[in-house]
Parts: C-alpha cells; structure tokens; sequence
C-alpha cells in the first residue's frame, strides 16, 4: 500500500509476514487456552491492514470474546467509547492494538449521540457496563460545525470555552461516577479554511474554533487528569487523508476511516497501557551503524561516521540526540554490542561528535554472546521486565532473533535510513507517557531548564546582546588522527569561505601533524543550541626569518557573522608566537567563488602589501600582538 | 486484468473481511448472501477494494453497486 518511509497510517515499525493466511487459519482452528492467547498475542504485533485486523478480531472475539484468559497478567480493561457519529469500524481495531500489548478489551459503545443520556442516568448500559476506561470520540462537526463564522472574537472564545467547559463537566461526572480512565479526542482539523493560511483572522470559522478548541483543551486536561488523544497532531503530520474520508463521512458518518483504525486503536492502547503503567521503560541501543556508521572494531574511531559535516553522520548524531532526549525525560538507556568492551567503548570516551556518552547508560553490555541472552542480563541489571524493554538494532538478524527468543520485548522494524530512526521509535509509541514527574526528568533537566529561562529573559536587541545569548565557544585542536578525515574533506569541499582554496590530500594533511615548523588547526564552535561540528581549518608555516604564512584558512558559512573569524585569530595569534613568529602574512587568491572572504583580512586589522591592479593574489601582514578579546565567545583548548 | 482475475482477487478480500475462506462469489452476490455483510462492512468493503488496487471511488459510483458484479465493473473500468 504505502511505504515505510513515506507518510502512511500503517503500523509500519511492526515487522511484516508472509504467512498470514496459513498463521490466522490455524488459529481459527485452536481452542480456548494459553496458546491460542499467545498466537493471537504474536500475530496482532506484525504489520496487519484494517482488513485483516478484523479477521484477526473475529477470531479473538470467538475464543475470548466472553471473558480474557485465566492467569492474564494485565489488567482487563473495559473500554467504553462514547461518541458522536459511527466509530463501529474502529472496535476490531482497538481490541486488537490492546492484544498487541497482552492487554483483554472489552467494549461498549452506545448508540452514537447517547452518551450525555448514558452518563447522566445510573440505568443506563453504561453504567451496567462499569467501565475502567472512557473514550471520548466525539467529532468535529458535533462538537464545533454549528458555529457562525462571522461571529466576532469575544463571541469566538466564549464559544470555545463554554464547549470545554461542558467537556469538563462531563469527565469529572464520568470519574465521579467510574473512577474510570478518562480520554479526550481532539477534534480532527476536518473543516476546510475560509479565509485560508490566516484563518485565525476569521475566529468564527469552523476551522479556527477546532484549532482554538484543541489549544483550550491542551491547557485544562492536565488538571483534570484526563489522557489526550491527539489525532489533531496525528492528521498533521500524516496528512487530514490518511484519516478523514469526506465521501466516508457523508455516506455512512465515519470521521475516521477505517484505514486509519489500526493507528487509531494503537494510539488508544498506548494510552491504557501507560494508565497501567505497562509503557517501555528502557531503549536498549546497538552500537555499530545503529548509532554510529560503520563497526568502531574494523573502521577505529577515525572511520566510524558521526556527527555534523557528513550527512549520514548527521543522522546517526540526531538519533543520538533524540535518545538523549529520552533519558532525559526518564527513559532508561542501555546498550547492547557485540563487540570487545573496550572498542564498543571508546567513540563514547574519545570522539569528539559522540551525543551520548558513557554516564548516560545504565547498562552497558558488549560482548559475544546472543543478544538474547545480553538483553535478559540488562533486564536483570535494570531490574525490570523483558516486557519494558525497547531494542533497537540496524541489523535484521538481530531484530529477528530477540523476537523469536524473547517475544515480549519490543523490537521495531528500524528503517534502513539512519535519518528515520527517531521518527520511527516516536511513532511506534512505545514509552507513551500521559504525565512527567519530577523523578523523570531529573535533577540535571530541571536545572538547565532554569538556565535556558534565563538565557532567553536576557532581550537580544543588539547583534551582540544576541551573540552573547548563544553562548558560543571555540574549542580548538591541533590536528590529529580522529579529525584528519574531516579536516581533509573540508580542505577539499570547502569553496566560498576559503582564502587560498589550497587542496591537499590526507597525507599532506599528515605531514604538517609531524613538521615542527607548522601548525594545523581544527576549531569546534558550540551554541546553546548545540554543536556545530569542526567549523574552521587553519594551516600556518613559520620560516626561518619569523614570518607565520597563514598557508590556509576556511570556515563552515554556517558560523559567518558571529565573529568568530575574531576569535579565531586569537588562537592563530597564540599559536604563531608560539611557534616563534614576530609576523603574520595572510594571502587572499580570489576564485570565482570566494569574494566574499575578500576583505577577510582588513576587517581583522591586517595591513595590506602594495600589489599591482588586477592580481589575483593579494598579500597582508599583521604583528602577532595580542588581539583585543572583545568578542562574545570562549575559547577553550581540547 | 480480466473479470476473472478481478473476481479472484475480489474473493480474498472478501475472505479476509468476513473472516470466511469458504466464501465463493458470482457477479450476482448481494449483501443478504454473506453473513456479516452489514452497512458498516460494506464501508470497509469499499476502502478495502479503493486500497487493493490503488483507486478512488466517487459517491455516485457508490450509490450504483447492488452487487459483486457492479464492484467488479467498476474496479475493471478504474483500472483500465
């Protein structure tokens, strides 16, 4: 149907089949009994459409239809959905993403529009049924499709408050009368703009007030402790289609379609697992090309690709960052490698474009055993269940092997992009969360969060009052092995900030590591907005009579404009004396492509050398007296 | 594809969405033939068949189909 990696509302971490029919037939064969529970477990995590959902739903309902098996180990659930128009081609759906997560479902849904009736009267099914979880599905056109648009803004916002407030009313009747889990759906941005992308000029619209309603409802339900189900987010980022129908709608009163209803159903599941705390609790991470390009055992630190410069290197440092964010909010890290110890160790010690390091583990396993058997030392380690862990891994194998040895740990189909991995551990929900305690986020979060408020209190209103805000540092290194091959593809690549374009190749990179009367430098620049990788590369020669030939210098354009080319000098300045210089001699070899670097040297206080019109090189000198260190940026050595 | 592909191909779907591998259909299967066949399956029915062959249905094309055969036309004249 859809692709993998293309938007698609299809469960497209869950692995795929190619036995379905011969796996589903078998269990409508079997008997009541743990087995048939445990077949049924196993077939709803693969990769099924809405139409074999419900196969696989008729034959759940007829084994365990009456009642969840004897020694179930989670909670059953009985899931009332109250709603405002047909949800009917969801239930297959919703019962099957509980049994994805051994949870039993039962489900009640009155006639559609019945539910203020069925909450307000103890006669009614609803109160029969003794519901531990309600869902409230109720759609747009019910909830916001009778307001005017040309009402005007005060009109708009009362509108929009006294419909959450009857929202309100509603759960707190429903928790008074059930003490059940509440869910609110948000309403599906259905309606189509009037005015169009400044809809938010028309607050009576029927596409505004949904917006604004969604706003509202973000703000209230966490006092209320009631679970948002955010279809709203959901239809944004796959697209309104890949849930809402119109000819579905108007035909049988469908907003959702049935194609959406496995990820429909998911994302409730998600929500009454985590109400029983039954979400992840721990990502467990392989190492080589999962977070990293290549094998840190054959390639060596200098070979594996992380970190900015390089593309795929870039992707592999998002999924780093994005697992960071995880143990930040509470996640438990571990990893598991098969590798020596001391190998699978060292990009976390020694490379300088690692995210993660070391101290974020809880657990880290590397060695040649099974990873069936790794995985069931770090639940032991962790102190948790196999059924709370999240292992990742490039490698098909792998994935293939944990989900035949250890089926109740989640293991997602990881695309083969490293630039989809984050993506694809968000949407398959596994750590789905409905609140954050104190205990998740840490000591460590909370207290940069303070300082990020207080970094973003300080009005950037001149260039450097804004610079000043990035708390930017240079961290400078002479050249060496771990570096050399992105200094070289810099040296190589490198076009508009460039003033000689001198290309070299690795080895006449090498050769300046070993000449004592050179230096070569790699400068780091990182923000408060994180790193932005080896920016700068710089070649000095010293001759015998004192003069420093700035034989090289470049930069990223990505760093222009924050006086960083100031800073910068500092550390040449620093590191010509050092080398005996009295001089600096910077040279500028126009290109086709590097006129704006031309005045590179005038802005920085060098003098120009008396030259004939129409040169293309052009020569400056400067003393090597100290720089004024007046610029809004750190200068650190590594 | 021939109406005898398409009848095959119609026929999986069908066993898949009503959870029956003894089902065999003719042009003149309706509704009241196949246990199960309600309004809410026939909506599944419709999206289950635009998805397996990579097509859209319009209201009015909808309101024509009385049975297997009409399905089976309109598929056949969307896929060419």
């Amino acid at each position: 149907m859809t692709s993998p990696s293309g938007p698609s509302a299809n469960l497209y971490w869950l692995p795929s089949i190619d036995d379905w029919s011969v796996r589903i037939a078998e269990i409508e064969r079997s008997e009541v009994g743990e087995a048939a529970w445990n077949a049924l477990v196993a077939l709803a995590g693969v990769k099924l459409d809405f139409v074999r959902v419900g196969r696989l739903d008729k034959a759940l309902m007829r084994l365990f239809g009456d009642g969840p098996p004897v020694n179930l180990a989670t909670r059953p659930i009985r899931l009332a959905v109250l709603a405002s128009s047909t949800t009917a081609q969801l239930a297959s759906a919703l019962r099957v993403a509980g049994l994805r997560r051994g949870l039993w479902i039962t489900l009640y849904e009155p006639d559609y529009g019945q539910y203020r009736q069925e909450l307000a009267n103890p006669a009614s099914g609803l109160y029969g049924f003794a519901p531990t979880a309600i869902l409230f599905a109720l759609d747009a056109g019910h909830l916001v499709g009778d307001v005017d648009p040309a009402l005007n803004p005060e009109s708009a916002e009362a509108v929009v408050h006294q419909r959450c407030d009857l929202l309100q009313s509603l759960w707190r009747s429903a928790r008074a009368a059930f003490g059940a889990q509440i869910i609110q759906q948000t309403v599906l941005p259905v309606f189509p703009p009037l005015l169009g992308s400044n809809e938010q000029n028309l607050p009576g619209s029927r596409a505004a007030i949904a917006a604004e309603m969604n706003a509202r409802l973000r703000a209230i339900v966490g006092a209320e402790g009631v679970g948002l189900l955010a279809i709203d987010a959901w239809a944004t980022q796959l697209g309104l289609d890949a849930w809402h129908d119109p000819v579905l709608w108007h035909r049988a009163k469908q907003e959702i379609t049935p194609r959406a209803a496995p990820l429909y159903g998911d994302l409730v599941a998600r929500l009454l697992a985590a109400g029983q705390g039954r979400a992840s609790k721990a990502l467990v991470l392989d190492l080589d090309n999962t977070l990293w390009g290549g094998v840190i055992g054959d390639d060596g630190l200098q070979g594996i690709v992380v970190g900015q410069g390089d593309p795929l290197g870039e992707a592999f440092a998002a999924f780093q960052t994005y697992a960071a964010g995880l143990e930040r909010r509470g996640i438990l890290l571990a990893a598991c490698s098969k590798n020596d110890e001391s190998n699978a160790l060292s990009p976390f010690e020694h490379h300088p474009d690692m995210v993660l390091r070391r101290s974020r583990f809880s657990a880290f396993v590397a060695n040649w055993d099974d990873k069936a058997s790794n995985l069931k030392e770090i639940a032991r380690q962790l102190n948790i269940g196999l059924d709370s862990l999240v292992f990742v891994d490039d490698n098909p194998f792998e994935r293939n092997l944990v989900r035949r040895e250890l089926p109740m740990v989640s293991v997602p189909e990881l695309p083969e992009d490293p630039a989809l991995f984050a993506r694809c551990l968000a949407d398959a929900g596994y750590f789905e969360g409905l609140t954050i305690t104190a205990e998740d986020r840490g000591r460590t979060a909370l207290y940069e969060t303070n300082r990020e408020r207080e970094a973003s209190r300080t009005k950037a209103t001149d260039l450097n009052g804004y610079l000043a805000s990035l708390e930017m540092a240079l961290s400078w290194r002479t050249f060496d092995r771990v570096g050399l091959a992105r200094t070289v593809q810099l040296i190589n690549k490198t076009n508009q900030f460039n003033l000689t374009t001198r290309r070299y190749t690795e080895d006449e990179v090498a050769a300046v590591m070993t000449d004592p009367s050179a230096f070569g430098l790699q400068f780091r620049l990182t923000d408060r907005f994180g790193d932005n990788g080896i920016i700068a590369v710089i070649i000095g020669r010293v001759d015998g009579a004192g003069l420093c030939f700035l034989d090289t210098w470049l930069m990223s354009c990505r760093v222009l404009g924050r006086r960083v080319e100031e800073a910068t000098l500092a550390v040449v300045v620093e590191q010509a004396i050092a080398h005996g210089a009295t001089e600096l001699v910077g040279c500028f070899r126009r290109t086709a492509q590097n006129g704006m670097v031309a005045d590179h040297y005038d802005r920085l206080g060098f003098t120009p050398l008396p030259g004939q019109p129409g040169d293309t090189e052009r020569l400056y000198r400067r003393d090597v007296a100290e720089t004024a260190h007046d610029f809004p940026i750190t200068i650190r050595s590594e | 594809m021939d109406d005898q592909a398409i009848m095959a191909e119609l026929t999986d779907i069908f066993r898949d969405l009503f959870g029956d591998d003894s089902i065999v259909l003719a042009p003149e299967t309706m509704a009241d033939d196949v246990e199960g066949w309600d309004s809410i399956k026939h909506i599944s029915l419709i999206v289950a068949v635009e998805d397996h062959w990579n097509i859209k249905m319009k209201t009015s094309e909808i309101d024509t189909l009385k049975n297997v055969g009409d399905l089976q036309r309109v598929v056949a004249a969307k896929i060419g």
